[in-house]
């Protein structure tokens, strides 16, 4: 069946995209809106449906290579160009290029008598003209609405719309049409969503006096694409869409470990500290020092020549320097060096997702190796605490994916320690470390532990906090007999310990002495009783000598007197 | 065919002494609606103006590039140029009484 063949290798071929340029959002279309298809963004007022139109045009036609021809229904072309001008486009000079083309039609109800039978031919010729002058691929016409205004035969303009839109596919352009948001209905008439391939609806909502902007594709024929809703940011960057869960748990992870800037909190995390990349959480009630530590952290990472991403919501980066200087840390000059940067602003400047948005752009810019945030739990005034945590995770999600290490702080509001955070995160964090106040003997101080670290040995020590003007350290706790001594108990039981020891050492000394004694009087024993025994000695030798000199004279004498009774003998004869 | 005889009769007419009223009718070619508007369109002249007007018409598919300049939306459209104030008047001219009015002839 050659028919059926041939519609199958149709069918296989892909939809070819044309990307917007507009940031995030060609991520969540997958690769764009489709080429040469009609487009609808509908919202209500004021949610950027034509600055979305415009920068679709402008970055066609910068970053892409494609004029485009800009039809408004609504603004001048000079206006127009005022508006965008603050984005930074040259709207005149991309026209004198011939990239862009504006063409503002100008309809006035009042001016016009409609006196039977007529169509949109002029509308189709003009765009047309315009299409074929500068050989445009894109085109946005905004916003249709004003055709139903300005003109009274709505079957007529019901039906040229659908013309112009099947005209608009024939064309072959990628067009994008603005469309005011209707009662129940995506748009007024209802019509041009059914007749777009894309539509993208644009919000804008404000919740607890918090305005957020949402992007949602309501549809995307013949694509998958993001279904959620996504929020997006206007400065003076023009829009960023968020894309933000990553719904793999795929990230890359380092074995690589970091200092924490605290040479005993790295020994308690099996003496090598966090993990690169890892998510740390830092939570312990008011005034336990959490700054202190985070401000530590990003102290250690700028020593390493890294840079640091300091986030606050609650105090200035004026204010945190100066009191971090009370501990001996110097960010002045981390900053100066350009290896720290403080973003100081208060949780209800903006939505969630808009501090979502712009720690994104901060971080896509700076690219950090740490990021910190001071504290969490501040954002809670902006959001529930599902949001929060639904925020955290993509935050997480999108550092991890980085290889960002990021700490954040949290205030636990309850005294008694709840062995979860009020955001809960505290399941998504990789490290949890836990600052409370141990109160006992009339005074308050502080003691750490990990609550967990994952993929390290770490110690399940409470150790004391103490926090100096020479900076931070862990002291160990003293167990006593009523428990864990802290502060001034923990210096009495250290002083009772010291004086301990030199009663011992005292006692020691004094046996020496005595044995030394002992040792002396003996010697001087053995030396008389060796005198004695020398003398003893020489007694005996002495008598010994005598006879033996007796002995010896005797034999002397007798031989003696044997010689000379010889001689009288022979002389005697000899007078014979 | 009938498109250039018009044509014809379009140039000539400028040609005649000053007119009270100067028209413009915007046609796309051969349309059924621009036929019928230039149809309607004579016969009113026929009958209240004889003699007094001066018609333009335009093919608005020859110069296109007409169109942004004249506003063109809606077509065939019927420009009163003269007598003051200028009116515009979009569809086949059918509605004989609401082109009248456009016209200034009627109140």
């Amino acid at each position: 069946m050659p028919p059926k063949s041939k519609y199958n290798t149709t069918q296989l071929k892909k939809l070819p995209k044309t990307p917007t340029g507009v940031k995030g959002l060609d991520e969540i279309t997958r690769g764009g809106l489709p080429k040469g298809r009609p487009t609808l963004v509908c919202g209500a007022a004021g949610c950027g449906k034509t600055l979305m139109a415009t920068e679709f045009i402008v970055r066609g036609a910068l970053e892409f290579g494609e004029p485009g021809v800009f039809m408004t229904f609504e603004e001048q072309a000079e206006e127009l160009e005022m508006n965008v001008a603050s984005l930074g486009i040259n709207l005149p000079k991309l026209q004198k290029e011939g990239l862009v083309k504006i063409d503002h039609v100008h309809i006035d109800k009042s001016e016009i008598e409609e006196t039977g039978e007529y169509d949109l031919d002029g509308l189709f010729i003009r765009l047309g003209y315009a299409i074929d002058s500068i050989g445009a691929k894109r085109v946005v016409l905004d916003t249709l609405e004003n055709l139903f205004a300005g003109l009274n035969n709505q079957a007529i303009l019901r039906t040229e719309l659908r013309r112009l839109f099947s005209w608009l596919k024939e064309k072959g352009v990628t067009s994008l049409i603005t469309g005011e948001k209707g009662e129940g209905t995506l748009t007024r008439q209802g019509l041009e969503e059914y007749v777009s391939d894309c539509v993208i609806l644009l919000e804008h909502r404000v919740v607890n006096q918090i305005s957020t902007r949402l992007m949602r594709i309501v549809k995307y024929r013949g694509s998958i694409h993001g279904t959620n809703e996504y929020p997006f940011l206007i400065d003076e960057d023009g829009i960023s869409v968020l894309p933000i869960t990553s719904l793999m748990l795929n990230s890359d992870v380092s074995s690589q470990r970091i200092s924490s800037g605290l040479p005993a909190l790295d020994k308690m995390l099996g003496g090598k500290g966090f993990f690169r990349g890892s998510s740390i959480l830092i939570s312990g009630t008011a005034g336990t020092g959490k700054t202190s530590l985070a401000a530590y952290f990003a102290n250690e990472t700028c020593k390493r020549k890294e840079r640091c991403l300091y986030f606050a919501f609650e105090e200035s980066p004026q204010q945190i320097i100066r009191n971090m200087k009370s501990i001996g840390i110097d960010l002045k000059a981390h900053i100066d060096k350009g290896l720290l940067e403080m973003h100081a602003a208060r949780p209800t400047l903006n939505g969630l997702e808009m501090h979502l948005v712009s720690i994104h752009k901060h971080v896509k810019r700076f690219k950090p190796k740490t990021v910190i945030l001071d504290p969490i739990t501040n954002l809670i005034t902006v959001g529930s605490v599902s949001e929060v945590k639904a925020m955290l995770i993509r935050l997480i999600d999108f550092l991890q994916t980085e290889q960002i290490t990021v700490l954040f702080t949290a205030l636990s509001l309850n005294t008694i320690v709840t062995e979860q955070t009020d955001e809960g995160v505290s399941s998504l964090v990789d490290a949890w470390l836990l600052v409370r106040d141990i109160e006992s003997n009339g005074e308050r101080n502080r003691g750490m532990y990990i609550m967990k670290s994952r993929g390290m040995k770490h110690s399940n020590q409470v150790r004391e906090f103490v926090i100096t003007d020479e900076g931070l350290d862990l002291v160990d706790v003293y167990l006593g007999t009523d428990g864990v001594l802290t502060g001034s108990a923990r210096e009495a039981q250290q002083l009772l310990e010291a004086t301990g020891q030199v009663l011992r050492k005292h006692a020691l000394s004094r046996k020496d002495l005595e044995i030394e004694r002992k040792r002396k009087v003996l010697e001087a024993k053995i030396a008389s009783l060796q005198e004695e025994f020398e003398s003893v000695q020489d007694e005996l030798n002495k008598s010994y000598v005598e006879e033996e000199l007796t002995k010896e004279i005797m034999a002397k004498n007798r031989r003696k007197m044997m010689q000379s009774r010889q001689t009288k003998n022979t002389g005697n004869g000899s007078k014979k | 065919m009938q498109q250039k005889e018009e044509h014809l009769d379009e140039k000539e007419l400028p040609q005649k002494s000053t007119k009270e009223y100067v028209l413009r009718l915007f046609i796309t070619g051969a349309t059924p609606n621009s036929v019928r508007a230039l149809t309607n369109l004579k016969k009113l002249c026929e009958v209240y103006l004889k003699g007094k007007y001066s018609l333009e018409i335009i093919d608005v598919y020859q110069q296109a590039d007409i169109a942004e300049r004249e506003q063109l939306i809606a077509l065939p459209l019927l420009i009163k140029k003269l007598p003051l104030p200028e009116k515009r008047m979009i569809g086949d001219l059918s509605d004989t009484d609401k082109v009248l009015k456009g016209l200034g002839l009627k109140q």
